[in-house]
């Protein structure tokens, strides 16, 4: 066993003689505890709890037992309920011990009845009077118990009840009275709203009570009530931003600050209802666009309370009318979560990523290195929300290198991101794997929205879409079919049914043949077996030889629907009247708001019937438990016989077709070719040949050994890092347009532009060695460049070998520091034109925190620390023999602003990521 | 927020509090996924995880585990601080709380967390409020006294992630 339970057991003997005679009464749990850490087997555990409820159950029949000795009995009961036995013939005598005890009692029976019956449970009824009675005594502790019990468990139906005592109870001169009894009103409003509609005023005259919690629980309720009608609590901002103010200010009493942040929770649930009330209202947002960005600059202190009211404070400022200058502080904040080596903080700069590229997709481009680091992280969480993330910025670009990443995880594609898809064949092909692999873990709806794609487009324009999926079809089934899972057997047999007659070389025997097949396989489900039926319904004509065959060796099946549909079959085929009366091609047009039905219902309206309600509606006005009741119209598919053209999955869906069916109906397929478009990556050679000076003329064999070398960049960088920029220019494509792409672009063409230029500067000669230096230099900037070159030499005259050699250099490698004074400095600065701003980490373990992230920097990259005046640094480089780079660094806050600027364009870029890198693996 | 649970290393649930009415077939399957879920994961991990429609918030204190579930559009970070006020609670009460007192005295343990969240909402978070309402309802409570020296949890409060 583990070292806890040895502890456990060392620290028995002295937790039982520390045991005085007030204490003796919980003895009895204690050793139940006790034995219950003795025990090796769940067996005996059972055993043993069964032989304590048997004890127990003694124990509250006996008249004799008293309300003290009930009250021991009920936290046993409480500990057996938590290891997960059945003990609710003791719920009846917690609520009796909550009615009948003292003080102490009553709170044990209070935590028992909380703990054991939900809001629904029938005792609690019982409970009611109780409660009365507690409200209105003159023990503030029991009007406190009664009042938590309340909020946390009490029957819907007797709300009114008690309303009256609680809504007294927000004028008590105690304040956590006045608390618990707001607490216990949002709970009603939870579950009654209609019930406390009444007491609105009160609630703003708990907004504005003296005691800070009070004010802070009453919050709830608005957050509640704003969030369901934000348009009726406008003239409540000024309110809002004021409290938001002084909290930020620092005006509450210090026992409501959390690690010297004042009132953190108070914060956040402002931040939010701020937020609610200034969507896509810019008048009511121009009032919080202060305290907003006071909220951002308040959050210095690197603790997790500080980042939650950040993540607040960015989700806000992205959801109200937007201003300039708060978004981009927001939009730098995200960068302080996401670049955050804590994996924590990095997930909620995930979440908040995917939040705001909502409002603008450009934003990802900043971080795309970062996510796509984060699709390879080994925690799922983490995976996942990137993904999600990359959902929100899919587009017609970058569709297919999305939806392969999210395959590769796990069958999550949601149907609407395949709306993008650029080709026929691309689409059905990926259709393919998602069914194949994911398979029946999908959700119903998504090969019944495929299915919809196929069959809502029009005959010309779709054929071709519809052709491919059948030809692809036939292929599949001609493969291995036992493994395949079922939704994927009734989408290809729906489709094979409805459309195969569209492809004339397509032998129909053949198709019959393939689905004739799939029925005799064991592992098909009969739900299936129906589709597989209803598709042959639809195909033969002139077939009826294989027809009757099939229909013959069905009507001796077990499964009375087969039986049934094989007679239907049989009789379609015989009869092609019949036939052609029932599947005509197109009759399915189904009337989805049921106006055949308005002469019946306008007749049972005049006969005094009551108009239809939802059933969400109904169960609202009525307080009593409707649920028994309650119904629902499951689709039953295997009692479906409907020989019709349409599938019967189809029709209840066609039925139930709602507003969102047009979004997921618009497959944009015609003119969609593979566009890398001039944004994203193309594997274009745009490689020029690489100037490299012939060096054999440099070098002079001395000796009989004659050494000639050639090097030559290939355009082969490291090739993980190609792949991740790779990735990065496939995934981030289309996302923004003009410069902000260029780093994409800059980034990625590394490895197929090569640009280095080199020489031999001299040989060293010895008697069996040579050394050769060959200088190079790198006329643009790359983040990576790997060099591959062969050395051929002679030992005796006639004879060559050749050796291969190949090394990885990257822009660090190129970089050396650049001296200048501050004048100079300012000088160059003034006449380059190329620059870029980012926020980066700042290093703040040491003192001096703009120091030493520049002396890191300087180690890291070799750079030239110029001058650091206060809380500014300017810092030079320069590309060996090469572009200048200056850098002006200003600390901002927790950031390090950054500054760049060059004559050469990509190379600010560069040496940004390398400074990143740099800093994130300090 | 959903509930919140509390269970050791060896998967022993020490405290269940739900907030949303559930059959007890649901919490005992709930209670049984998540404690596999969430001891299966690797100490340098993220303390989120998507659960069903929810996410779960969770952080190990010495030997306990103390996990919450919440709503997609909650804050996680300050679930996380929820955890760390309710266990500075527990250790201000108990004085260096440790896994013992929370199984030895679990009742006392659901007072204090009644008194801080209500109905699955920050009732009082002013740590001096808390205890005292808690101190109050004790006054009439016999005092037993105990010395229980093993784990600390706050001695494993880890620096915030």
């Amino acid at each position: 066993m583990s070292d806890v339970v040895e502890k456990t057991l060392t620290a028995l003997p002295g937790l039982f003689e520390s045991q005085t005679g007030a204490a003796k009464i919980t003895n009895r749990l204690r050793q139940l505890i006790k034995s219950i850490t003795e025990l090796t087997s769940k067996h005996e555990e059972e055993n043993l709890i069964k032989r304590e409820l048997s004890a127990i159950k003694e124990q509250v029949s006996s008249p004799n037992t008293t309300m003290k000795q009930m009250r021991e009995i009920m936290v046993r009961a409480m500990y057996c309920e938590m290891l997960g036995y059945d003990a609710s013939f003791t719920y009846i005598h917690a609520i009796k011990l909550a009615q009948q005890g003292g003080v102490l009692e009553k709170r044990v029976g209070y935590l028992a009845v909380s703990l054991f019956l939900n809001e629904g449970h029938e005792l609690l009824l019982l409970l009611v009077n109780t409660v009365l009675k507690d409200l209105q005594s003159t023990n503030l502790i029991e009007v406190c118990m009664a009042l938590t019990v309340v909020a946390q468990v009490f029957p819907k139906d007797m709300i009114p009840a008690v309303l009256p005592l609680v809504e007294d109870k927000l004028s008590h001169p105690k304040e956590i009275i006045r608390r618990k009894a707001v607490l216990a009103l949002y709970k009603f409003y939870l579950i009654a709203p209609n019930q406390v509609q009444h007491i609105h005023a009160k609630f703003c005259k708990a907004l504005s009570d003296k005691d800070p919690g009070v004010m802070a629980s009453s919050l709830h309720i608005y957050l509640q009530l704003i969030r369901e009608s934000p348009d009726s609590y406008k003239d409540l901002t000024g309110s809002f931003v004021t409290i938001l103010k002084q909290v930020l200010g620092g005006k509450l009493p210090v026992d409501f600050n959390y690690h010297s942040v004042p009132a953190p929770w108070l914060q956040i649930q402002l931040l939010r209802i701020l937020s609610l009330l200034g969507k896509e209202d810019q008048s009511t947002s121009e009032l919080m666009y202060e305290v907003l960005d006071e909220s951002l600059r308040r959050a210095e202190m690197n603790h997790n309370i500080t980042y939650a009211i950040l993540y607040e404070c960015v989700k806000a400022v992205y959801t109200i009318h937007p201003k300039a200058e708060l978004l981009e502080k927001a939009a730098r904040c995200i960068g302080n979560f996401v670049l955050s080596p804590k994996i924590n903080l990095k997930y909620l700069g995930l979440k908040a990523l995917t939040y705001v590229v909502q409002h603008d997709a450009k934003l990802a481009l900043q971080h795309q290195m970062t996510i796509i680091e984060c699709l390879d992280h080994s925690d799922f969480t983490i995976k996942r929300e990137t993904l999600e993330l990359l959902f929100r910025i899919t587009n017609a670009q970058n569709v297919t290198v999305i939806v392969e990443k999210m395959l590769d995880f796990l069958c999550y594609v949601p149907i609407k991101t395949l709306t993008f898809a650029p080709d026929n064949s691309w689409f059905i092909q990926t259709m393919n794997d998602v069914f194949s692999i994911g398979g029946d873990l999908l959700q119903q709806d998504d090969p019944n929205n495929f299915l919809r794609l196929l069959a809502e487009g029009k005959p010309e324009e779709d054929d071709q879409l519809r052709l491919y999926a059948v030809e692809s079809y036939l292929t599949v089934l001609k493969g291995h079919t036992s493994h395949l899972p079922q939704c994927f057997l009734q989408v290809m047999s729906w489709v094979l049914g409805e459309y195969a007659h569209l492809q004339e070389s397509v032998d129909r025997r053949e198709v019959i043949r393939l689905l004739t097949q799939l029925l005799d396989q064991r592992s098909v489900s009969s739900e299936t077996r129906v589709w597989i039926l209803s598709a042959l319904t639809k195909i033969p004509e002139g077939q009826t030889d294989l027809i009757l065959d099939l229909a013959e060796s069905l009507s001796s099946s077990q499964d009375t629907v087969l039986r049934q549909q094989a007679q239907e079959l049989r009789h379609l085929s015989q009869d092609s009247q019949l036939r052609e009366w029932v599947l005509v091609e197109n009759s399915c047009a189904v009337d989805s708001s049921l106006s055949f039905l308005d002469g019946f219902v306008s007749e049972a309206l005049a006969a005094g019937a009551a108009p239809y309600k939802p059933p969400h509606q109904r169960q609202e006005e009525l307080s009593l438990n409707l649920e028994p009741y309650s119904f629902s119209l499951p689709v039953s598919l295997s009692s479906c016989s409907i020989t019709d053209r349409q599938s019967p999955t189809l029709l209840s869906v066609s039925s139930g077709l709602s507003g969102n069916s047009a979004e997921l109906s618009t497959l944009i397929l015609e003119g969609v070719k593979r566009v890398w478009g001039k944004d994203g990556y193309l594997p274009q050679k745009e490689a020029t040949a690489p100037p490299v000076d012939e060096p054999s003329a440099a070098v002079q064999p001395a000796s009989q050994q004659e050494a000639a070398e050639r090097i030559e960049p290939r355009p082969e960088p490291s090739t993980q890092n190609q792949d991740k920029q790779q990735l990065a220019s496939s995934l981030f494509v289309g996302l923004g347009v003009g410069s902000s792409v260029s780093l994409v672009r800059k980034l990625f063409y590394d490895g197929f532009t090569a640009s280095l230029r080199g020489n031999v500067m001299d040989c060293l000669e010895a008697r069996s060695t040579s050394v050769c230096h060959y200088a190079l230099l790198m006329d643009d900037p790359h983040t990576n460049v790997s060099l591959t070159g062969t050395v051929s030499y002679q030992t005796q005259p006639g004879h060559t070998n050749t050796l291969p050699f190949s090394g990885t250099l990257s822009t660090a490698d190129f970089i050396r520091p650049l001296v200048v004074t501050t004048e100079e400095y300012g000088k160059l600065w003034l006449s380059l034109s190329h620059d870029v701003k980012q926020n980066l980490k700042l290093l703040t373990d040491a003192g001096d925190p703009l120091r030493t992230t520049l002396n890191a920097l300087k180690d890291a990259l070799q750079l030239h620390v110029v001058d650091i005046i206060g809380s500014e640094g300017i810092v030079a480089c320069r590309l060996l023999s090469g572009a200048p780079c200056l850098l002006h660094c200003r600390v901002n806050g927790a950031a390090l602003a950054m500054w760049l600027r060059s004559p050469h364009p990509a190379l600010p870029d560069f040496i940004l990521y390398h400074c990143q890198r740099a800093l994130a693996h300090h | 927020m959903q509930f919140m649970l509390l269970f050791s290393r060896q998967g022993k649930l020490r405290l269940q509090k739900w907030y949303v009415p559930l059959s007890d077939k649901e919490k005992k399957k709930i209670t049984r996924e998540l404690v596999q879920t969430v001891l299966a994961r690797k100490p340098k991990m993220c303390s989120f995880l998507e659960w069903r429609d929810l996410k779960i918030v969770y952080k190990r204190y010495a030997s306990l585990y103390f996990c919450c579930a919440i709503e997609d559009q909650d804050n996680e970070l300050i679930t996380l601080e929820i955890i760390h006020r309710y266990v500075e609670l527990l250790d201000k009460y108990f004085g260096s709380v440790c896994e013992l007192d929370i199984i030895f005295n679990f009742e006392k343990a659901y007072f204090i967390l009644d008194e801080f969240l209500l109905g699955g909402e920050a009732q009082e978070t002013s740590k001096k409020n808390v205890l005292k309402a808690i101190e109050q309802a004790d006054l009439l409570q016999e005092v037993s006294t105990q010395s229980v020296t093993s784990e600390h949890l706050c001695k494993c409060i880890a620096t915030p992630q």
